[in-house]
């Protein structure tokens, strides 16, 4: 069968505007890392979470995801500052597969909890322009894509604003480089990391919220999400802001173009495949520090 | 004798007679109590024999491995291929089996030992190679791709160990030989010179290094043996379901699944993969048991997670060593 | 009990004493402690294996609708033997189907149903064949479960060359009935373990069946794909007139929506006998586009005076769900143990293989012959129906034996009013 580069083309676009939704997800993760060094295994259960919150309040209060990704996230924020807190902050020290099977066990209560609550059923919001196109020339683009893309795009701008420019976002960031300097300066380092995770659970919660939009939601669709947002984390860079955005990007992008040379179930196999690669040729990913 | 005394040296005469009367009660068991509880017994069999294999990548060399599904999976397929489709028996597939696990074990450990993974970027490695597998085997025709693998169910009426083909009571001997000689192997690694070697790279590469200790070299055996061992537990499955799936097979719930025993019971220790399986398989009938009359399904999983969460809070270093020291069994040379 | 002191078994039927390991060399006699066995007024047990839990929790579900309402219908149709249900929950996952087999037997269940899915039903099955306990599989697709010579499993349920061969057969149908005949048919499959067998079969039997059309091209995609924009871009650009999806629920969705996004406009969406599109969550996301879409399945015969029965007693317990095929072939699984039960009252495995073997139920709710099993343990008598999305409900319109309405084809345009 015969495509032309049109269709290729249009392929890209879509697979960009994909790529930001996945780079808001991947934030979450990247930013909890790269401050406390906990690699957060439940970070696809938090984004399923975060999608039955925006099911529910479309379905009982009318609310388009749009809108309602700003309380979502800031639930989210308020159960990642609490879970930090109460949990995580003890195990900030330990080995890496003590944080596993923590984060491990908080997923399966997370998704069970799911499935007892909102039960086994696929589950979406039904918006009046979900099937919308923009027609630009030949070019056709789903409006539901261009909005998520572009919230996700304003939400990973505020999230760099308020790393570089507030007090406290520039303290956090003190804190990550330099964890023994930050007490000595006298910064709450413990205050500080679970404002981090709350933060990085509400990225994951507002990149729930727009994705509600692409994707029906149903409970064991976590793990898939945990996957791929290591996958974009370890390309881009575990700990960093731009690899993060660098790598959903890559991922959207690479999915779109082997889903189209190839046979589309094999795409996977090449996001696993970059994966492996950027891992032995440069494990820091491709923006991250050097150890 | 040499073998005798580093098998049973320095173990007090208690923790000795506490094992004998174990692997008697075990032996027994199958006389006694229900089919019900053979195969579950079977079970908790599986978990500490692959979980020993594990942990001796993880406890004894500290190797994090997220993807040992991929050994399992290899080694099922591997026996199940040659039996079904060149009428090779499973004691003679075993050698391909492990012998294929061994290759992408080593493959997976020189390019990450070799490249300097360590840690989570390692452990991710291993989950990329896990999935990479998964979705290279859903395409594999001449296996079944996606649609599944089956073995031809024979010999139904009498058990056949050289083909095994048969009864779960003999699934339950031939896995209680391999713990126990699992078991034996690894408290023979521990004793001799390459236990002390993967102690010593578990505990600091770097200084390892600096006294002169073959860290890749060491490592890479850690892998080498630990993925050969898995896959035999692959072959077990593959002839106990008589059927296979990609999906199922190299799934990561199934990497998931076999590392919790021995972290639960106790990273790095002997006893730990055995008991922590035990527990595990444990709470997971009792939590069944106690949710049975609830409609809710998850909630037994709610319950299950919140066991391993408690554990992972209050006994951080697993079970057994809580476990030994109550029990002043603590002397033998494990992890404390 | 020993089993070993019954005399009168055949040597195949006989669970041996068990041989152990090699080298170890040791004898065992597993002392099988039977439960006292049901005999005429005491209710058959029926253990349900379902995975309620897991990545097929949605399905479960759907089926064990079926087992909790089996009673209540048995009761209304007067069938004069009662039932009692053992319910467990396979967790999705292979090993725990196995346990939990074991665990029913244990608690006195004399026949065994479930488990909807192929891996966890050949596991199963083994578990029934060991323990001589009539296992009834309610859905299950691959053709192997019934190629391995087990005595003591049925299937009601139609593999998947039996699936294709009707819907194949019913699409001629439909394009007869309709005048409209597509010349060109892209095949979208999803890569799982139904989808992969589904694809080979289709591919196997398509030379044979004589179809008016060609496949241009087979999209296979991943059954955790979580957008299709791809599949569907390369699908249009084949310019297929049938587009034939073998998908499961989130990817019909998905597909039909990607359609409607790139204006792909085939002249209709007609599944090779798949689940998807008759779901109810893919009539609530999709709406007027989910209208008109073609699902050959097996499906409840509305002209079956059996069928109100159910229906009204599931409308009853459950008001929010749809009826559907999953409801359906778990009530009949337990209405053939029942039925079996009921001709031999004896609950005695033997007895019951038996009975089951000479199975000939007339009345019941699929569309097809009587049930009955051949010397596999197959219903071969299971037929398809063309079920077609109409204002919002799956509607029978072929066989027109059993059409409940006349199909609609070419379907209407995505644009178009007659959607509503």
């Amino acid at each position: 069968m015969e495509f032309s580069a049109f269709d290729l083309f249009q392929a890209v676009v879509k697979g960009l505007l994909t790529g930001m939704v996945y780079s808001l997800m991947a934030l979450g993760l990247t930013v909890i890392f790269g401050v406390m060094r906990v690699v957060n295994f439940a970070h696809g259960e938090m984004m399923v979470v975060a999608m039955y919150l925006a099911v529910m309040s479309f379905a009982a209060l009318g609310i388009d995801p749009m809108l309602a990704l700003i309380p979502i996230a800031a639930i989210l924020f308020a159960f990642g500052y609490g879970l930090q807190r109460t949990l995580i902050n003890r195990f900030i020290n330990v080995p890496e597969h003590m944080q596993f099977i923590l984060m491990l066990s908080v997923a399966i209560i997370l998704v069970n909890v799911c499935l007892v609550l909102a039960g086994p059923d696929a589950q979406g919001v039904q918006l009046d322009y979900a099937l919308d196109s923009f027609e630009i020339g030949e070019l056709l683009i789903d409006k539901v894509r261009v909005y998520a893309a572009l919230g996700a795009v304003v939400i990973s701008a505020l999230l760099y604003l308020f790393f570089s420019r507030t007090r406290t976002g520039k303290a956090i960031r003190a804190a990550a480089d330099n964890h023994a300097g930050a007490l000595v300066v006298g910064l709450d380092v413990n205050r500080l990391y679970a404002i981090t995770f709350g933060i990085g659970a509400a990225c994951v919660g507002a990149a729930g919220a727009l994705t509600i939009m692409l994707v029906q939601v149903q409970p064991f669709l976590a793990v898939e999400y945990t996957l791929l947002a290591f996958t974009i984390v370890i390309i881009g860079g575990l700990g960093s802001l731009r690899g993060a955005i660098a790598g959903g990007l890559l991922i959207g992008v690479s999915e779109a173009i082997a889903g189209f040379l190839l046979e589309p179930s094999l795409k996977s196999v090449f996001s696993f495949g970059l994966l492996i690669l950027v891992l032995l040729i440069r494990p820091q990913g491709l923006f991250g520090k050097a150890a | 004798m040499a073998i005798i005394e580093r098998l049973f040296g320095g173990v007090p005469r208690r923790a000795l007679v506490g094992l004998a009367m174990l692997a008697a009660v075990l032996l027994l068991a199958p006389f006694v109590v229900s089919p019900f509880v053979v195969t579950v017994i079977l079970l908790m069999f599986y978990f500490a024999y692959v979980g020993q294999a594990w942990n001796i990548m993880m406890g004894f060399a500290g190797q994090l491995s997220l993807g040992h599904s991929l050994y399992i999976g290899l080694g099922a397929y591997a026996a199940a291929a040659l039996y079904m489709k060149a009428g090779i028996g499973p004691w003679a597939g075993i050698f391909l089996a492990i012998a294929l696990a061994m290759a992408v074990g080593g493959i997976i450990g020189y390019l990450g030992f070799r490249f300097a993974i360590t840690g989570v970027y390692f452990a991710l490695l291993t989950i990329a190679f896990a999935e990479f597998f998964r979705i290279l085997f859903d395409h594999i025709d001449w296996l079944g791709a996606s649609a599944g693998y089956y073995l031809k169910v024979e010999n139904r009426q009498e058990n056949d160990p050289f083909n095994l083909r048969g009864s779960p009571t003999m699934f339950y001997y031939i896995m209680f030989g391999l713990v126990v000689l699992a078991f034996g192997l690894c408290r023979w690694l521990l004793t001799g010179r390459l236990g002390h070697y993967w102690l010593a790279i578990r505990e600091d590469p770097e200084a390892a290094q600096a006294t002169g200790i073959e860290v890749f070299r060491y490592k890479m055996m850690a892998v080498l043996l630990s993925s050969g061992m898995t896959a035999l537990g692959g072959v077990f499955i593959a002839f106990y379901n008589n059927n296979l799936y990609p999906e199922q097979i190299f799934s990561m719930g199934r990497s998931i699944e076999l590392l919790l025993g021995p972290i639960i019971g106790g990273l790095g220790t002997l006893f730990g993969p055995i008991l922590g399986s035990a527990l595990l398989v444990l709470v997971g009938e009792i939590m069944t048991d106690l949710t049975e009359g609830s409609q809710l399904a998850g909630l037994k999983q709610i319950f299950y997670g919140l066991v391993v969460l408690l554990i992972v809070l209050f006994l951080p270093g697993g079970v057994w060593p809580w476990l030994a020291r109550l029990c002043g069994f603590d002397r033998d040379g494990e992890r404390k | 009990m020993s089993k070993e002191s019954k005399s009168g078994r055949g040597i195949s039927r006989r669970q041996f004493a068990q041989v152990t390991a090699a080298g170890a060399g040791l004898l065992s006699m597993p002392a099988i402690v039977r439960h006292a066995i049901a005999q005429g007024n005491a209710p058959l047990k029926v253990g349900v294996l379902l995975p309620r839990s897991g990545v097929q929790a949605g399905l479960g579900q759907a089926c064990q609708r079926g087992a909790d309402i089996a009673e209540a219908v048995l009761n209304d149709l007067n069938y004069g033997v009662k039932i009692e249900l053992l319910n467990a929950d396979t967790e999705s996952n292979v090993d725990i189907a196995r346990t939990q087999a074991e665990k029913l037997i244990n608690s006195g269940a004399n026949v065994l149903t479930g488990a909807f899915d192929s891996g966890q039903s050949a596991a199963i099955a083994q578990v029934a064949e060991q323990r001589s306990i009539p296992y009834v599989i309610n859905i299950a697709a691959a053709p192997q479960i019934t190629e391995q010579g087990y005595k003591y499993v049925f299937r009601n349920f139609p593999t998947a060359p039996m699936l294709i061969t009707d819907a194949l057969a019913l699409q001629k149908d439909l394009f007869a009935a309709t005048g409209k005949t597509p010349k060109t048919a892209v095949l979208m499959s999803v890569n799982d373990t139904f989808g992969t067998a589904m694809q080979n079969g289709i591919k196997a039997l398509f030379p044979k069946l004589q179809m008016p059309y060609e496949i241009v091209d087979v999209i296979s995609y991943d059954p955790r794909a979580k957008d299709l924009s791809v599949e569907v871009a390369k699908a249009k650009a084949t310019k297929a007139e049938l587009v034939m999806p073998v998908s499961r629920l989130n990817d019909a969705i998905l597909l039909v929506q990607e359609m409607v996004k790139q204006r792909y406009e085939p002249m209709g969406i007609v599944n090779p006998g798949a689940p998807g599109m008759y779901e109810q969550q893919f009539y609530k996301t999709l709406g007027k586009y989910s209208e008109f879409c073609v699902s050959n399945v097996p499906w409840l015969n509305p002209r079956s005076k059996m069928t109100p029965v159910l229906a009204k007693r599931f409308k009853e317990k459950f008001p929010n769900d749809l009826l559907e095929l999953n409801v359906g072939f778990t009530f009949e699984a337990i209405l053939i143990a029942a039925d079996a039960y009921k001709r031999t009252k004896s609950a005695h495995p033997f007895a019951m293989i038996e009975a089951l073997r000479a199975t000939k139920i007339e009345d019941h709710v699929m569309v097809g012959g009587p049930i009955a099993f051949n010397s596999k343990g197959q219903n071969v008598n299971i037929k398809s129906a063309a079920v077609q999305n109409l204002k919002r409900q799956p509607v029978v319109v072929l066989p027109a034996d059993s059409a409940a309405a006349k199909p609609v084809f070419p379907m209407p345009k995505w644009g178009a009013k007659s959607r509503g």
